[in-house]
C-alpha cells in the first residue's frame, strides 16, 4: 500500500492502474477527462514488479463507466479500474476491446476519407479481438493487427 | 418496409429480405415507367470525378418520374477549388435538395456525406469501396434472366482483384446460396478477405485461371475490365490487358441458357461477335439502371413504402 502514496488516495472516483508508462497521458486525453471538477492525479514511471514501469490515473467524484473503460483497451490492455466509495474498492472494471472504436486508429489506406479530410472522427468496427482485425465504418477497409497505427 | 431518409452507402448495409424489397419495387418501375411520383422534389447530383452512365441514369430517373437535378459534373466550377471541405460542400447542397447522389474518388466519402446530411444519399461510387445501385442492377439484371436469385452458378471473370463491382457482388450474392468460379490470373484473384467471408458463411468457390475449365458449369459470366487505372506498373498492365477475350468461340462448350454480362465499359474483354447472341444481357443490364434508380429515389424520398 505505501508504494501507492506516491500519489494521494481519494475518497470517491476511480483509480486506473497498471497503465504502460508511455501510454499514462494518452488514456487522459482518450478519456476527455477536460470537463471533470474534481482532482486529478496522473503518474508515470512509477515502479512495477510485473510491469517494470507503470502509469497511475486517480479521478476524483467521477465513477467511469465500462464503455469509458473499453476506450483505453487498445493502448492499455492489462489496465485496471476500481472504482472507489468512501476509500474503499467498491467495484472493478476490466478493460475489453469494444465492439466500436471511436477516435483513437488511424486507416491504414491513405485514400480512405479520413486521412483527406479535416477533423473526421475515424470509426472502426472490430471483426476479431484477437488477433485485432478492424473494418474501416468509411472505406471498409479491412485492417489486421500489424497495419493498426493509433492516431 | 420503410425506406424514407435511408442513405444508400453499402451493399453490406442492407438485409436479404430488403435487397429483394428494392428489386419488387424496380420492377414495378419498369412495368410502370412514367409516374409523377418526385414531382416538386429535387435530385442534387454531385459527380467529383467522370461518369457517364450512373450520371446520366441517375438524371433520366429523376426525370422520368417528373423530379428536377441540379448538380455539377467537374469540381472546376465549385468552390472546391476555393478549398472548401467536403463537409459544407454537403451542408450547402442538402439545404437546396431532397436527396443527394454523390461520387467521388477517395473511399468512404458518400459515408461522411451522409453523416453530414439530414436528406438521403446516395452513394454513386466512391473510389474503389463501393458501388450500390451497381450492385443493385446486377441483382435486378440477374433476377430477370434467369427467373431467379437462388443457387446459381455464377462465374467472374477479369479483374477480380480491384475491381468493385464484383467484390460488392460477391457479399450481395452471398445470401442466395451460389456456387462461385472466380476466374482470374493468379495476380488479379479475388482478396483473400473475401475468400475468407464466403468460407465463414459456407459458401462453394472455386479459384481458376483457365475459363474453359469451368465455363460449362455456369449460369451467368460476369465479366470485368482489366482496369489500366489501377496498376502502378504500366508492364504489369500490358501484361494482363487482353488475357480474357470472349468470342463466340466460347459457345461451344456452355450451357444453353448461360447469360454474360458486364458492368460496362469494355475494351476488349467481349467481342462484338456475342452481341447479337442471346447469352449477352450487358447492354440490357445497362438499361436496368433506370429501373433500379427510379426504385431508390421513390423509396428514399418516401413516395413509396
Amino acid at each position: 500500500m505505501k508504494k501507492e502514496q506516491s500519489i494521494s488516495a481519494i475518497k470517491d472516483g476511480s483509480v486506473i492502474d497498471h497503465i504502460p508508462s508511455s501510454a499514462a497521458l494518452k488514456v487522459v486525453d482518450i478519456l476527455d477527462l477536460k470537463g471533470i471538477r474534481g482532482m486529478i492525479s496522473v503518474a508515470t514511471n512509477l515502479s512495477s514488479k510485473t510491469m517494470g514501469k507503470k502509469g497511475i490515473i486517480k479521478i476524483s467524484g467521477k465513477d467511469l463507466t465500462k464503455e469509458e473503460v473499453d476506450k483505453i483497451a487498445l493502448i492499455a490492455p492489462h489496465a485496471t479500474v476500481n472504482i472507489i466509495k468512501n476509500y474503499d474498492v467498491k467495484s472493478k472494471i476490466n478493460v475489453a476491446i469494444p465492439p466500436t472504436i471511436r477516435k483513437i486508429i488511424k486507416c491504414s489506406n491513405p485514400n480512405c476519407i479520413t486521412n483527406n479530410e479535416k477533423n473526421v472522427i475515424t470509426k472502426f468496427y472490430v471483426l476479431d479481438k484477437d488477433p485485432l482485425k478492424v473494418r474501416c465504418d468509411y472505406c471498409e477497409r479491412n485492417m489486421e493487427k500489424e497495419e493498426i497505427s493509433l492516431l | 418496409m420503410n425506406f424514407k431518409d435511408r442513405d444508400i452507402i453499402s451493399i453490406h448495409d442492407f438485409s436479404k429480405q430488403e435487397l429483394l424489397f428494392i428489386l419488387k419495387i424496380a420492377k414495378s418501375m419498369e412495368k410502370k415507367p412514367n409516374l409523377d411520383l418526385l414531382k416538386d422534389k429535387v435530385l442534387a447530383t454531385l459527380f467529383f470525378e467522370p461518369s457517364t452512365r450512373t450520371r446520366l441514369s441517375f438524371i433520366s430517373a429523376m426525370e422520368q418520374l417528373s423530379g428536377k437535378v441540379i448538380g455539377f459534373s467537374n469540381t472546376g466550377s465549385t468552390s472546391i477549388k476555393k478549398g472548401e471541405t467536403l463537409w459544407d460542400t454537403i451542408k450547402m447542397v442538402e439545404a437546396y435538395s431532397d436527396a443527394i447522389a454523390i461520387r467521388h474518388p477517395v473511399e468512404g466519402t458518400a459515408r461522411l456525406a451522409a453523416e453530414a446530411s439530414s436528406k438521403p444519399v446516395i452513394n454513386a461510387g466512391d473510389g474503389a469501396n463501393q458501388h450500390p445501385t451497381q450492385t443493385l442492377l446486377d441483382l435486378y439484371t440477374i433476377q430477370k434472366v434467369k427467373g431467379k436469385l437462388d443457387n446459381l452458378h455464377i462465374g467472374m471473370l477479369g479483374d477480380l482483384k480491384y475491381g468493385r463491382t464484383v467484390h460488392s457482388l460477391t457479399v450481395a450474392l452471398s445470401h442466395f446460396n451460389p456456387t462461385f468460379y472466380f476466374i482470374a490470373p493468379q495476380a488479379l484473384q479475388m482478396p483473400q478477405t473475401y475468400l475468407d467471408d464466403l468460407k465463414e458463411k459456407k459458401i462453394k468457390f472455386v479459384t481458376e485461371s483457365n475459363l474453359t475449365k469451368v465455363s460449362k458449369k455456369l449460369d451467368i459470366l460476369y465479366a470485368t475490365r482489366i482496369q489500366k487505372e489501377r496498376f502502378a506498373d504500366p508492364i504489369e498492365y500490358e501484361r494482363y490487358k487482353g488475357v480474357y477475350k470472349l468470342d463466340v468461340g466460347l459457345l461451344d462448350n456452355v450451357k444453353k441458357d448461360l447469360k454474360i454480362m458486364h458492368p460496362l465499359p469494355r475494351v476488349d474483354e467481349i467481342d462484338k461477335s456475342l452481341d447479337d447472341t442471346e447469352h449477352a444481357v450487358y447492354f440490357e443490364q445497362a438499361a436496368n439502371g433506370i429501373h433500379v434508380r427510379k426504385a431508390l429515389l421513390a423509396l428514399v424520398l418516401g413516395k413509396i413504402k
